[in-house]
């Protein structure tokens, strides 16, 4: 038995034998492990050879055999925790003033990818400048919530004598970090009329109105402007809290706007992230989206506390960004692009599924599972997979030779 | 708000993209015995592909962090967007 006599001599003969083998991940943490133990015992060059054998052949038996039916196995894996799901929203742990979809809606809305979450919401992260102080913090938080009119005016008044009165809260305006000014230049893109500010009081803005908005039936319609109009802040978001998550500030949104979030300068665009998989599909590529896919759901799993393999989740991504963009599960997405007709005519619609096919004169090669069970022929699965192919006489003119 | 545009290929979910070069895709299609639109796609308007500047065509690697293998290689054929996805190319 020869000893070994150094961690290098230890890592060439774990790089010669086991590299490429075995996945990186293993690799790393076999590594780490047997670097453990040579230090604390030492170990046999006959030792580490047999854990190395050992663990190639675990690796091998470990893997996906030809013909399995992941597929199957994923949606059974995926499907069958589903039905513990609660149908409640929750509300989200930790920061009371939202209120997202989790749980069995939210699986849904992932799995028929739908353009828009019922609940939209961004965690923005902070580069180093920002990410440590809750003043700077505030400063960006300010610059990404939208403010409207509404939110800093105590009051707005208009009728057809006066025009419209604005009385700004000066309270609001601090926080928001707004001066009169910058609400002068809004209002005054609406035009509505002229804008100016009240002589004895500067908090208040009046505008008179010209004389064709001067109408009864149009003031309504012109005070609903007047409080939507926005003030500052990125379209699409409304609500930004700020947390604090190990030692940073980061920031929550409600709502999502990712392409503009990014371009704010002081907000680290390596690490923004949006529960819109489609906004992210748009701005960051489809393996982007891939990624997306798979960190939701084993989210909302494992909020549920259901215990589901990455693999399948990761297969179900893989599925669903197939063709270049993000399919939904269903009669629009993979099941409605099966190749075989009697494949697509035995999920959803049966009927109109066989008479397209009919018109358009296709043909089902019962390549697929479900078409041979129709038929009732062996299923292309597991050992049905294997064909044999046979020359039941000797090809013409070869006969001698062999 | 500054005009500079961010760079998304940093962003932590876009993982590592590669153009093959055509002798290396040659290589890629004969281990895995198939035809390039046999591959997952990747639309040609797809904005990381914009980045790297692939063309209609290529075959583009791409490095993923997997949680159970570390580090895993998958393969897709940029494709021309078209309404209904078919079988094409050769």
């Amino acid at each position: 038995m020869k000893r070994i006599k150094s961690i290098k001599k230890l890592e060439t003969i774990l790089k010669e034998n086991l590299e490429g083998k075995v996945s990186k991940a293993v690799y790393e943490k076999l590594r780490e492990k047997l670097i453990g133990i040579y230090k604390e015992h030492g170990l046999y060059e006959e030792e580490l050879q047999a854990i190395i054998e050992e663990t190639i052949r675990r690796y091998d038996i470990s893997q996906v055999e030809p013909g399995e039916p992941v597929g199957t196995v994923a949606a059974q894996s995926l499907g069958e925790p589903s039905t513990q799901m609660t149908l409640r929203t929750f509300h989200y742990a930790g920061v009371r003033e939202f209120n997202i979809t989790l749980g069995l809606p939210r699986l849904i809305e992932i799995v028929d990818a739908r353009k828009k979450p019922s609940t939209a919401i961004m965690e923005i992260y902070l580069d180093d400048e920002h990410k440590y102080s809750e003043e700077k913090a505030k400063e960006i938080a300010r610059k990404i919530e939208t403010t409207t009119i509404e939110n800093i005016a105590k009051e707005i008044i208009v009728n057809p004598f006066e025009g419209a009165i604005i009385v700004l809260d000066p309270e609001m305006l601090m926080d928001k970090g707004v001066t009169p000014e910058t609400v002068i230049k809004v209002l005054e893109k609406l035009k509505l009329g002229k804008v100016y500010q009240d002589e004895e009081d500067p908090n208040t803005i009046r505008i008179d109105l010209k004389p064709e908005k001067a109408d009864y039936t149009k003031i309504e319609r012109i005070r609903v402007k007047i409080s939507k109009a926005k003030v500052k802040g990125i379209k699409g978001i409304n609500k930004v809290i700020i947390q604090e998550r190990g030692d940073e500030y980061i920031l929550v949104a409600e709502g999502s706007n990712l392409a503009e979030v990014m371009k704010i300068p002081g907000v680290d665009y390596r690490r923004v992230y949006t529960n819109n998989i489609a906004e992210i599909e748009e701005v960051l590529g489809i393996e982007a989206a891939r990624s997306a896919i798979i960190r939701e759901v084993i989210n909302v799993l494992e909020d549920q506390g259901l215990d589901v393999d990455v693999r399948h989740v990761m297969l179900l991504a893989d599925m669903m960004t197939w063709t270049g963009k993000v399919k939904q599960v269903g009669r629009m997405g993979i099941a409605g692009e099966k190749t075989g007709v009697l494949a697509r005519a035995a999920f959803e619609m049966t009927v109109q599924k066989l008479a397209e096919a009919a018109v358009s004169g296709e043909e089902d090669p019962l390549v697929g599972v479900t078409e041979n069970v129709i038929v009732g022929q062996p299923v292309p699965v597991g050992t049905g997979i294997v064909e044999i192919y046979m020359t039941p006489y000797k090809p013409y003119g070869r006969g001698e030779e062999e | 708000m500054s005009k500079k545009q961010p760079n998304i290929l940093e962003h932590e979910l876009v993982p590592k993209h590669e153009i093959l070069s055509p002798e290396e895709a040659l290589e890629v299609l004969k281990k895995l015995n198939i035809k390039p639109y046999q591959l997952p796609w990747i639309s040609i308007n797809d904005p990381v592909v914009k980045a790297i500047g692939a063309r209609p065509g290529d075959i583009i690697r791409i490095i993923r962090k997997s949680p159970t293998a570390g580090e895993t290689i998958a393969y897709r054929y940029v494709a021309v967007d078209t309404v209904k996805p078919k079988k094409k190319g050769a």
